[in-house]
């Protein structure tokens, strides 16, 4: 609930406002720009643009935007000098409290105090948090010892500290592998990366570079089922899992180690978003948008993590210049209201789709998970308006398929069926 | 210390009960100690309380549980007052869902009005449900309990702390009693890991470990036993969950697994109610978790296990006869046990504080009321400031405006004046800020928090711990 937003009090006006100097932020920072507004304002919480991408210092990013192998910083810093380039204004360390549908933020840093924006456009751009060891409800102690696998990459690679010496991943996302490398080249033993599904949860470049280059073992249908230790932690015990996950009996062994690495999945962090009324899908756990990343509150836009969660980077800032320039047309008021809206539904074998709404009048990008891996199969649009072929679609692999929608005859359609078909 | 020093009074135990005594006895002419083994005040059983004062229904009458927590929950709102420590009579329901329970809720009743607890009433039918929208269809009937309140427990035990040492008494961190000999004059001489204290009167709170305590001092005249409990708490986006506490009819020895709206905003559910014989035994369970969410959801049937944020679990100090055990030992004379404090200890604390008093001026010590007793904690709590008064304060002091922990919005300013009052732990500070209590646990501000730790306390990041010797969070530097 907004506490405070209805009050009066100092206020700045901007033209487009963007919540997050992250990769999604900063792409639609300077798209928004590029569209030719005027005030362009970009509220972070951290000391530096770039959100997460400081402590990637691995490589990996921007090979199919720049057609390069960067380093996280240096993917950041491509964007952050044109932003310094052009007329863009930045407050960091600076936390948004409250937003409402009139698109009014309440925020706060140590220069200004408590003030409000009003913007005529908003962009949604928070990125995601990592899920924590509360939330699998795994049991026994609460030892010092225990980290998300962002957490100490953080401390790894921004502060220079090594979080433990006998290392145990729980989860194979991208960031856990990568860590098990980082960890590995600081001296530190990493024992086991265990995954509770039958295939790892990261890319699967990550799995051989950062794994098994090393010979780090990959415990797959494994699962952390108690956690050992008084004051640090001192063991998890792991065990394996059946078809429906849970922990088959007999089968738990105690792996000692000091430290404990969570890996477990991303959370769009929506509680922003919540505020203002957004309609937020329970599939991404991010709002619903339509084509030009609009949510449903008018003029609220969003992008990146905060709607869905991305594998690579690139996706994250394409999704941004869509964000970014729409709200731009938005705050100018040249933003037209769609001829028709036509909502994609999730079929057969689909997790997640963003956009969920689409206007149908031009070629569009559908970001989709699938649930399970499959092999020999087709994507499939309504009945068969339009399909792809695809040797094989993997849960951990975003698929990017770009649908002509401008070429069909969709008159008086309402609803589409997505889905993933056997060939 | 120096060895000459002699206390009036040495506490052992800062849990809440020894902190309230503490805090109470500072009002008098005394010179007063409390020592505590753990790295902070209330990092035993305290800080794992459910947070509930009771109203007193659920005690035998004439039992010392009956008679204190009555007493001691009509205290507390002078007391939270006079600390600056958020305390709300919500109020409670006891749901009936069976026939049968129905007859229990009339014999609670009957007990509670026996005890003296005001404004005891049996609700029925649509009202039920305009109390609590989110309560199963299924309940009948309920008792509601007016008097009963949630209270943060950990934040109470602090507060008691810090006005304890405002008013002169010496507390002692990390400090544990190795053993207890006497000196020919009565004088207790009582030898820790750090230094011999010596007193005259010696008051035993040591929560789960007063047995050992008094065997130390050859007082074999009980023995406690640790029940567990589990708790897990839920996202304050459920903040609307429920109203008043929720409890189920009780059990034997348990009031049963409650929905608990605490001061926070956070609901919480649980605990369990376990025998166990490891008094260091704080591993919840996949069976603890099943069964608080079996539980709860038979009351309250919207509750999901995907809005849990934090677990913990916390060992009840039970005595054997099932009641508080406050009385001077039969064969050391200044020698005072207060032990066997399990539920409705919290509660009870500031009538014990009292009846400790009692005990210790029949005993034969003088209590001379001081002039300058201030019971009043205050300091800028930034949290509860208006907004135009959080905006004040930023433009005055700029730390107020940088925001550390970003789930529960702490500032700087507010952990830079927690190490000013004390906090020495991760966990310290999270006790007395809430930064890293929210839905990331941290994962955001605990390398912010350590170096701002580093650089008020200037110690090295490798040095900080969670909670104490042993736990620290980093292992040393990258190569």
């Amino acid at each position: 609930m907004n506490v405070y937003l209805g009050k009066r009090m100092r206020e700045i006006k901007v033209d487009v406002a963007i919540i997050g100097g992250g990769p999604a932020g900063l792409a639609a920072a300077l798209s928004a720009e590029r569209e030719g507004v005027k005030e362009v304002l970009i509220l972070d919480r951290g000391e530096e643009l770039g959100g997460i991408l400081p402590q990637c210092i691995h490589n990996g990013f921007g090979l199919h935007r720049f057609k390069e192998d960067l380093t996280g910083p240096e993917y950041a810093q491509i964007f952050i000098n044109e932003v310094k380039k052009r007329n863009i204004k930045v407050k960091l360390k600076t936390i948004v409290l409250e937003i409402n549908q009139n698109r009014e933020i309440l925020a706060t840093n140590s220069e200004d105090g408590i003030f409000k924006i009003k913007a005529d456009a908003l962009v949604l751009a928070m990125g995601c948090r990592e899920r924590t060891r509360e939330m699998l409800h795994i049991p026994g102690s609460r030892p010092a010892g225990i980290f998300t696998a962002g957490l100490a990459q953080q401390w790894v690679n921004l502060e220079g500290y090594l979080p433990g010496k006998e290392i145990v991943i729980l989860g194979s996302g991208d960031v856990g592998l990568i860590m098990a490398r980082r960890l590995t080249l600081e001296g530190a033993k990493v024992r086991a990366v265990v995954e509770i599904m039958p295939y790892p949860g990261g890319l699967t470049r990550n799995v051989v570079q950062c794994l098994q280059d090393f010979d780090i073992p990959l415990l797959l249908e494994h699962t952390v089922t108690f956690i050992h230790g008084k004051e640090r932690l001192e063991a998890v015990s792991v065990a394996k899992v059946n078809s429906k996950r849970e922990p088959i009996p007999g089968t738990e062994r105690l792996i000692p180690c000091d430290t404990l690495l969570l890996s477990v999945g991303l959370i769009p962090e929506n509680e922003l978003s919540s505020l203002a009324g957004i309609k937020i899908d329970p599939s991404t756990g991010g709002p619903v948008v339509d084509e030009r990343m609009q949510t449903s509150v008018e003029g609220i836009f969003a992008c990146g993590n905060v709607v869905q969660i991305n594998d690579l980077v690139d996706y994250v800032s394409q999704q941004g210049e869509t964000a970014g320039k729409n709200a731009a047309l938005y705050a100018l008021g040249k933003l037209r209201h769609p001829k028709r809206v036509i909502k994609l539904k999730r079929g057969r074998n689909i997790h997640s789709l963003v956009p969920q709404l689409i206007f149908a009048q031009e070629k569009v990008a559908l970001f989709i998970r699938v649930k399970n891996p499959e092999e020999k199969v087709r994507l499939v649009l309504g009945e068969s308006i339009f399909q792809q072929k695809k040797p094989v679609v993997r849960p951990n692999q975003m698929i990017i398929w770009k649908v002509p929608f401008g070429d069909f005859k969709l008159d008086g359609v309402k609803e589409l069926e997505v889905s993933v078909r056997k060939l | 210390m120096k060895k000459t020093d002699i206390f009036d009074i040495l506490i052992i135990g800062a849990g809440v009960i020894g902190t309230c005594i503490a805090r109470f006895l500072s009002r008098y002419k005394l010179n007063i100690a409390l020592v505590e083994k753990e790295a902070d005040v209330g990092f035993g059983t305290s800080k794992a309380n459910s947070g509930i004062i009771h109203a007193g229904f659920h005690d035998r009458p004439g039992t010392l549980k009956a008679n204190l927590c009555v007493a001691g929950n009509s205290m507390f709102d002078k007391l939270c007052e006079e600390l600056n420590v958020p305390f709300k009579r919500c109020g409670a329901l006891v749901v009936a869902i069976e026939d049968e329970e129905f007859k229990i809720l009339e014999e609670l009743k009957i007990q509670g009005e026996k005890n003296k607890v005001p404004g005891l009433k049996i609700i029925k039918d649509s009202y039920l449900f305009q109390l609590e929208p989110n309560l199963t269809k299924r309940a009948k009937a309920a008792l509601y309990s007016p008097t009963v309140g949630i209270i943060p427990p950990y934040e109470l035990t602090i507060a008691l702390a810090e006005n304890a040492k405002q008013n002169g008494v010496r507390i002692l961190l990390n400090t544990q009693v190795k053993d207890i000999t006497f000196q020919n004059d009565g004088t207790k001489i009582v030898k820790t890991q750090k230094g011999v204290i010596l007193t005259n009167y010696l008051i035993n709170a040591a929560g789960l470990f007063a047995d050992e305590i008094a065997r130390m001092a050859k007082d074999n005249e009980f023995t406690l036993i640790p029940r567990k409990g589990e708790e897990y708490i839920l996202d304050k986006k459920r903040e609307e969950l429920v109203k008043h506490v929720i409890f189920p009819p009780p059990q034997k020895q348990t009031k049963g697994v409650l929905i608990i709206p605490t001061v926070d905003g956070n609901t919480m559910i649980g605990p369990t109610s376990e025998v166990v014989d490891d008094k260091f035994d704080l591993n919840t369970t996949k069976e603890g978790l099943q069964i608080v969410l079996e539980k709860v959801k038979k009351l309250i049937p919207v509750i999901n296990d995907k809005d849990i944020i934090a677990s913990f679990a916390g060992l009840r100090a039970s005595s054997k006869n099932d009641d508080f055990i406050i009385q001077p030992s039969t064969r050391i004379k200044g020698f005072i046990n207060v032990a066997g404090i399990d539920s409705p200890g919290l509660t009870a604390a500031p009538a014990i504080a009292m009846m400790v008093a009692e005990i210790l001026k029949e005993e034969g010590l003088k209590l001379v009321q001081k002039k300058s007793y201030q019971p009043y904690r205050r300091w800028i709590k930034f949290r509860e400031l208006s907004l135009e008064q959080k905006d004040e304060l930023i433009k005055k002091d700029r730390r107020y405006g940088n925001i550390i922990c970003r789930c529960e919005n702490v500032t700087e300013g507010e952990i830079i004046d927690a190490i000013k009052r004390g906090a020495r732990t991760l966990d310290s500070l999270k006790f007395r800020t809430r930064a890293g209590m929210g839905r990331c646990q941290g994962g955001f501000c605990t390398p912010k928090v350590m170096k701002i730790m580093r650089d008020e306390l200037n110690i090295p990041l490798e040095k900080i711990t969670k909670r104490g010797e042993g736990s620290n969070i980093l292992w040393g530097k990258t190569k």
